[in-house]
């Protein structure tokens, strides 16, 4: 019954799709923290910068990113990202956009998660002399930190399935395989079952882990 | 301006801000003046490039009948998405055992499942099991996709909008003797389609930003894929990926100012019950924000809380 999955690399797809997930995923935790600290920060023109970038990233489609890093960056200048390979070229521009693109994401839910950490918290910092760095990484952030586990759990969940965007510009993971098999193989219904399983085993695990662990984790008040 | 995470700046204070907001805008400068010669360099800044941008056929051949199949399949898919997640929404919340149960196997399933993922399997569906036309068949499968996982995420909706409404609604519906559709249909689905109108709004967004996907790998003529034949025509890859940016950012902004401010007045006005589910809590990277199974917690519809800080 599963003969068409012969001669294909199924279980590659999808390591490919999890390393984009794992190290966008660590890439966009960085660059939305930082933006989510620009954005509260007391420079002007820093919280300017936050505001503009998470908003101009938010409502442009991650389609037009990835094809743009592809198609823009990488063949008109020339941006290499280290590597003459094609494919190693087309993962690396792939995370690039994904991080970029998840850390607008991922600023919005931490600067959310610093606004439930009550204001007495941030008053107590600063009566007894803590800088602006000081507060926020000392008192606030830590907190904000352990209740936006589940947001952020949501954002992991998004950036998995939105990896699939990344066969626009040809990296060979699940979304791609899935194209080739079904436009080749006649079981159209049972590929696109076991696809859709796939990314079932992925997410939901990953959704009822982050899940349990926001709620122990969480500052209860 | 100050906020509770930073006294007013003092002299001292302000000096140091002024010192970092010079370094911020030397390296930002530096960064966008790195950007200019770098387009320099590879003459992306010529004006022929550009030029084709200011003539009405690139608008009226390329731009606006793309951006308007990019309306079309995001309004299909909108409007078809909707009735089908209201149906499910309130299956979640039967008191059967059993329609709960499917109905919130099959809203789980579609939310975890990739977009693209749905497109490509209607996409090769309907070109081998029905009689759909070559041409046609991209946007279907574009509205198919959307609609399967868009109805989902609104089912969501739909429930944490009827879970955020006040017990006492049904508890008086009930004490006037309605029956449980009545109940649903006349008192609590009025009420919470007010309540949900910014969070729906603000889902029309993520829809509008997934037809692109379509355009990439379907061939259906969106805004994005007329951005490559216009881009093959006058060789302006990049100015056409700003344009076509550019016009993406526009057009969301404007739902997003839209769902902003119906939220606002939504929440003014007295003849709701002060439920209401705001854009906020919509992203399209947060859909289980609204009580969903993956671990929020937000019963009943996370409320958005006071911005606080900034």
């Amino acid at each position: 019954m599963f003969d068409f999955l012969d001669g294909y690399d199924v279980l590659g797809a999808f390591w490919m799709t999890v390393k984009l997930t794992a190290i966008s995923a660590v890439g966009a935790l960085v660059w939305g923290t930082l933006l989510a600290a620009m954005r509260v920060s007391p420079v002007p023109l820093m919280r300017g910068f936050g505001t503009v970038y998470v908003n101009v990233v938010r409502n442009i489609p991650l389609t037009v990113i990835v094809l743009f890093s592809s198609l823009g960056l990488a063949d008109i200048f020339g941006m290499t990202m280290g590597s003459d390979d094609f494919d190693i070229q087309g993962f690396r521009l792939a995370v690039l956009s994904l991080a970029g693109y998840t850390a607008a994401f991922v600023c919005e839910s931490i600067r959310s998660g610093i606004n439930t950490v009550p204001i007495g918290q941030a008053e107590a910092a600063r009566a007894i002399g803590l800088s602006f760095r000081q507060t926020l990484t000392l008192v606030v952030l830590p907190q904000a930190f352990r209740s936006v586990i589940g947001p952020l759990a949501n954002v992991l969940i998004a950036l998995t399935k939105n990896t699939t965007v990344a066969a626009a510009i040809g990296v060979a993971e699940a979304a791609l395989l899935m194209k080739t098999m079904i436009e080749n193989e006649a079981q159209v219904l049972l590929i696109g079952a076991v696809f859709a399983f796939g990314f079932v085993v992925l997410t939901l695990p990953t959704g009822l882990i982050l899940g349990w662990l926001s709620k122990r984790l969480a500052v209860k008040r | 301006m100050s906020s509770v995470l930073y006294d007013t700046p003092g002299p001292r204070a302000k000096r140091r801000n002024i010192l970092f907001s010079a370094v911020f805008a030397v390296l930002l400068a530096l960064l966008l003046w790195w950007m200019w010669q770098k387009m320099d360099d590879k003459g992306q800044l010529d004006s022929a490039l550009w030029k084709p941008f200011t003539t009405s056929e690139a608008w009226t051949t390329y731009l606006l009948p793309g951006l308007a199949n990019t309306l079309k399949a995001a309004a299909l898919a909108m409007v078809i998405a909707l009735p089908l997640g209201a149906v499910f929404g309130i299956a979640r919340l039967s008191d059967h055992r059993w329609v709960r149960g499917v109905a919130g196997t099959v809203v789980e399933f579609f939310r975890a499942i990739p977009v693209l993922l749905l497109m490509l399997f209607a996409n090769e569906f309907y070109s081998r099991y029905t009689d759909v036309s070559s041409e046609d068949r991209p946007l279907y499968a574009v509205v198919t996709g959307l609609v399967l996982y868009n109805a989902a995420v609104l089912a969501e909706v739909v429930r944490a909008g009827i879970l955020s409404l006040p017990r006492g609604q049904t508890e008086a519906a009930y004490a006037i003797g309605l029956r449980k559709g009545q109940t649903m249909s006349s008192i609590l689905l009025p009420q919470a389609v007010t309540a949900m109108l910014p969070a729906i709004v603000s889902q029309l967004v993520v829809i509008v930003k997934d037809t692109a996907l379509g355009g990439v790998m379907l061939n259906f003529p969106e805004l994005l894929n007329s951005r490559g034949t216009l881009a093959a025509n006058y060789a302006n890859v990049i100015q056409s990926f700003i344009v076509v940016a550019i016009m993406f950012i526009v057009l969301n902004f404007i739902l997003t100012s839209f769902a902003s401010w119906l939220e606002r007045y939504l929440r003014r006005s007295k003849r709701s019950t002060g439920a209401v589910l705001g854009a906020e809590d919509m992203e399209e990277l947060n859909p289980a924000a609204v009580g969903g199974t993956f671990g929020t917690g937000g019963e009943g519809g996370g409320l958005p809380g006071s911005r606080t800080y900034t």
